[in-house]
């Protein structure tokens, strides 16, 4: 395949965000309040929405009649290459909030930076998808603080999040071949310059909610590569069910 | 905090009314009710499309933009905490209203146009 590298890397960028959605998806129904239920399907349907326009490249790159559809629905779970961050299972509203901002504030000075990428399809999706990712950071910041600065038990929750997600956060910056030759090709921004943004976010709005890093140094990761971890394959029984049920369905 | 119902309740209108980031709201207590008014793209001016309930004013406008503007329906939000508007009482409705129904010549209804004029 020409592009191998960049199709490589749409499907680990296309696959956070389908994963993400589909949990966030999980929601619809359970909200804490209406008014929150409905943001976080607005999420949800946000990130679905931008797996299918990351996912329409690569099918154009990978050419075979391929599409979304197929992409997002017909692999095997060895073949999504989603982090595990994304894929942990939604706990209680603190855990979701906590487990989208360290995604949000990673994803915004991504996008931000891959404004400028050589490839201009891949600026593109960047620059529509940015606008809706100030909004979830936002939202998700928002709610870390107010959670973390809230009541005793809020701030634990919250804190329980933090301590049982933060191993998850460094597999965002995860670079193999793939990442390295789009970067050295200024395709992808520089990971560090990503990093630095998310580092700084992360601090000041963790400062701001009264919540502790962790400094353990403890770091999960494997989901780039398809390894992942007991849930994933929980979630795509329910996304692929009615692909996989009734082949080539449309609705 | 272990507190009773209505300290807590006083504490919470305190903090609601003078502060303008109130965060300690993971309470029990149920959060206020604001009116949310909306500008659509074409209108001239805000109009209230309905109700919901929030913390403080940051999330009552996240709020409303979640629930009344995720089709596209407008480029501004207005958010008012609704104990703070004062509504006409309905058992006065008549002594109001009714008045002015009989008042048909305060409509600029019975002015002769000349037949010259444009726009009207």
């Amino acid at each position: 395949m020409k592009n191998e590298a960049l199709y490589n890397y749409l499907l680990r960028l296309g696959d956070d965000s389908l994963i993400l959605g589909q949990r966030l998806a999980e929601w619809c129904g359970h909200g804490p309040i209406l008014e929150e239920d409905i943001a976080m399907t607005n999420i949800s349907l946000d990130l679905i929405g931008q797996a299918m326009n990351i996912f329409d490249y690569a099918a154009e790159i990978e050419g075979n009649g391929s599409d979304h559809d197929k992409i997002a629905m017909l692999r095997y779970e060895h073949q999504y290459v989603n982090t595990l961050l994304v894929e942990q299972p939604n706990k209680d509203f603190a855990f979701t909030m906590v487990r989208q901002f360290i995604f949000d504030a990673f994803r915004k000075p991504l996008y931000e930076l891959m404004q400028n990428s050589k490839d201009k399809q891949l600026s593109a999706i960047a620059e529509k998808s940015l606008k809706e990712t100030k909004y979830h950071l936002k939202h998700s910041s928002e709610w870390v603080i107010r959670m973390g600065d809230g009541t005793e038990e809020s701030h634990n929750r919250a804190q329980k999040a933090v301590d049982d997600l933060w191993r998850y956060a460094d597999e965002l910056f995860f670079q193999d071949d793939v990442e390295k030759s789009l970067i050295e090709n200024g395709i992808l921004p520089k990971y560090d310059e990503v990093k630095q943004a998310w580092q700084q976010t992360v601090e000041a709005v963790m400062n701001e909610a009264t919540l502790q890093i962790p400094t353990n140094g403890w770091t999960f990761g494997g989901g780039r590569i398809g390894r992942h971890s007991e849930h994933m394959g929980f979630i795509l029984a329910e996304l692929q069910y009615m692909q996989r049920a009734y082949p080539n369905m449309q609705w | 905090m272990p507190m009773q119902k209505n300290e807590q309740k006083e504490e919470w209108q305190f903090k609601h009314y003078f502060h303008q980031s109130n965060r300690n709201i993971m309470s029990n207590q149920e959060w206020p009710l604001w009116e949310v008014f909306i500008r659509s793209k074409q209108g001239l001016n805000h109009k209230h499309v309905g109700s919901l309930r929030a913390a403080d004013a940051t999330m009552a406008l996240e709020n409303a933009r979640d629930v009344y503007t995720r089709r596209s329906e407008g480029i501004s939000i207005w958010v008012v905490e609704s104990n703070l508007v004062h509504a006409s009482d309905p058992t006065e409705a008549d002594m109001f209203f009714e008045p002015s129904d009989s008042k048909i010549y305060r409509h600029p209804t019975f002015y002769e146009v000349p037949d010259g004029v444009k726009h009207m």
